[in-house]
């Protein structure tokens, strides 16, 4: 096991087992507007303090960090599915499937996925919410997982135990399904993470430009709200700690378990250390 | 060769400008109802003051309105932004968007393109050195640091850094290009404010991108110190200085300069959230306050403007390449 892992396994656990606790503790209505005073201090009613529209920042940051991590896991979940597939026809087909699919990823790649999806969402018409914004991100987040997946694949179909299971001839389903899927599950671990980590980071940025679900008090949300009411300049220091914490916390746990799977599946990568 | 692959990647940047425009043009015809249409009479019914908003949507419609065909409008509209005609702001009225655009573009010019080359730089370096064995063991110690500053977005190190310097110790300005007292012009003390208001933004994109370009550049550094040509440097007797510049860095960097030209556009996305964080003056706060108010053409102007300045970088990058390697300038 590899440090780098378990700080981050650690680091993503302890914000997992905080959000259970808070669920179970914090009356979660109370992330609603005006369910309290507005803008005070932490205190014994309000731990966290509250926001100048009157939300409970405790309520808000549990709500926050599991509808963050609903909008992170469903993009993620359907840029690695829709990534893996894309990556098994290209290197596994070959031919013009291949040139095809890695030119579409190559070309997209180089597009600043953020500035699409602004102009995507902004040119929605009815209200954002959680999923849909999930929806629009998932658009884009195949690309990475598509190459990253595609050049293991490539590599894997010469190993000798895939020829071995071709001889003794077993069709592609089950050479796919058998062979090849049980020693990509740490490469697909990693790619989930890191697919996660950059939906999540999409969302952020698109609530932080305005864009995101105002209904829904999303930690990028919270951090919108946060600048456009003027925080910083009121002094409401509570309501600037918080979130950044919590999404420093969520950011860096994300990136090391990528880096930990990353070491754990290229045992080359072991000797940089 | 060199040719063949410039005249390649100028194609390949226009087809990304072409699409990017496409784009601007489809997007809010595929929505059921055109949210900018919708929009604009919703400004004519309430807003009483904008009487001037009626001339805006009759040029809308003439040219975006469904009294001609598709193409025709597609056309008319490509032709327009090929010369940079990127239409009137709606929440501006009547201020043309290419004039806002171009009075915001230099200050993000100025905060990308310093911020990173000196990412660029300090990291390149900085990963070298981790890799060679000669190197200061002080700099181990600072390489988890460095690498755990590389996980974080722009900017929320941003709202760390204005947390920090801004809000508790009140050393530097909480956001914005220069004091509202401040009398733009070219003096001594202009300038300096300028600096001191960019210093935070720029820290936070330096600082969160140290560490890519370091990670990637150790992990040259140490496939180019098991070449035999290094070896042989080493057997010559030449010094550690030249070794480590002249034959490990600069065969490392190569692979490098590629990762520059692909994460521009990374950067740029994330410098436009910096702005954004620090109400800097430049395109990210300009596309700010366009999607607060809905002003469509402002949104679509800045996104084209950045998505070609990105593919004009991306360009020179690539140009870069055959001073580096003299293998690609046959």
């Amino acid at each position: 096991m590899n440090r780098r892992l378990l700080a981050g396994l650690a680091l993503l656990g302890l914000l997992v087992l905080l959000a259970c606790l808070g669920a179970l503790t914090v009356d979660l209505d109370d992330a609603r507007p005006l369910s309290a005073d507005v803008a005070q201090p932490p205190s014994w009613d309000n731990p966290l303090g509250t926001d100048t529209a009157g939300r409970d920042l405790a309520a808000v940051l549990v709500v926050g960090t599991l509808l963050t991590a609903k909008v992170g896991l469903l993009a993620g979940l359907i840029g690695i599915a829709v990534g893996t597939t894309l990556a098994f026809l290209a290197a596994y087909h070959g031919g013009w499937v291949d040139r095809v699919i890695s030119f579409a990823v190559d070309v997209l790649l180089t597009v600043p996925g953020l500035l699409v999806l602004v102009v995507i969402a902004s040119a929605w018409p009815g209200q954002m919410t959680t999923t849909l914004m999930a929806l629009v991100i998932a658009l884009l987040a195949w690309r990475e997982p598509t190459r990253q997946i595609r050049a293991q694949v490539l590599v894997m179909r010469e190993a000798g135990y895939v020829r071995m299971a071709r001889l003794s001839g077993q069709g592609s389903l089950a050479i796919i399904f058998q062979e090849m899927m049980p020693n990509l599950m740490p490469y697909l671990g990693a790619a989930l993470v890191s697919s996660v980590s950059a939906a999540i980071l999409a969302s952020v940025g698109l609530e932080a430009l305005g864009l995101g679900p105002r209904d829904e008090p999303t930690l990028g949300m919270t951090i919108y709200w946060m600048i456009s009411e003027g925080a910083f300049l009121r002094g409401l220091w509570w309501w600037i700690v918080e979130p950044v914490t919590i999404l420093v916390a969520l950011f860096v746990g994300m990136y090391l378990v990528v880096i930990g799977l990353d070491e754990f599946a290229n045992p080359r990568l072991r000797s940089l250390k | 060769m060199f040719l063949l692959r410039l005249t390649k990647r100028l194609l390949l940047m226009l087809a990304v400008i072409f699409t990017a425009a496409s784009l601007n043009f489809l997007l809010p015809k595929l929505a059921p109802k055109d949210p900018i249409e919708t929009k604009l009479l919703e400004l004519t019914e309430t807003g009483g003051a904008l009487t001037d908003m009626k001339g805006l949507v009759e040029a809308y419609r003439a040219k975006f309105g469904l009294d001609r065909p598709l193409a025709e409008q597609y056309l008319s509209y490509i032709k327009d932004t090929a010369s940079l005609d990127l239409g009137q702001s709606i929440a501006f009225y009547p201020a043309r968007v290419t004039d806002l655009v171009g009075r915001a573009l230099p200050w993000t010019i100025g905060l990308l393109l310093t911020s990173t080359l000196i990412a660029f730089a300090l990291g390149t370096v900085l990963g070298a050195l981790l890799a060679w064995e000669g190197a200061p063991r002080l700099l181990g110690l600072l390489a988890p640091g460095v690498m755990v500053l590389a996980a974080l977005p722009y900017y929320l190190l941003g709202l760390v850094l204005i947390y920090v310097f801004a809000f508790s110790w009140r050393l530097l300005p909480l956001g914005g290009g220069f004091e509202m007292t401040a009398i733009p012009g070219l003096r001594w003390d202009f300038v300096l404010d300028i600096l001191r208001h960019s210093l935070l933004p720029a820290a936070s994109i330096v600082l969160a991108s140290v560490g890519t370009w370091a990670l990637a550049m150790r992990g040259m550094m140490v496939t180019v110190q098991g070449e035999d040509y290094m070896a042989y440097a080493e057997a010559n007797g030449l010094s550690v200085q030249r070794r480590f510049f002249s034959y490990g860095l600069r065969n490392a960097l190569l692979p490098q300069v590629t990762g520059l030209a692909l994460h521009i556009g990374y950067i740029a996305a994330g410098s436009v959230l910096v702005e954004r964080v620090f109400q800097y003056p430049g395109l990210g706060n300009l596309l700010f306050a366009a999607i607060q108010q809905n002003d469509y053409f402002v949104i679509y102007g800045v996104v084209f403007i950045l998505v070609v300045m990105i593919a004009v970088l991306m360009l020179l990058v690539d140009m870069l390449y055959p001073l580096l390697d003299p293998r690609v300038r046959r």
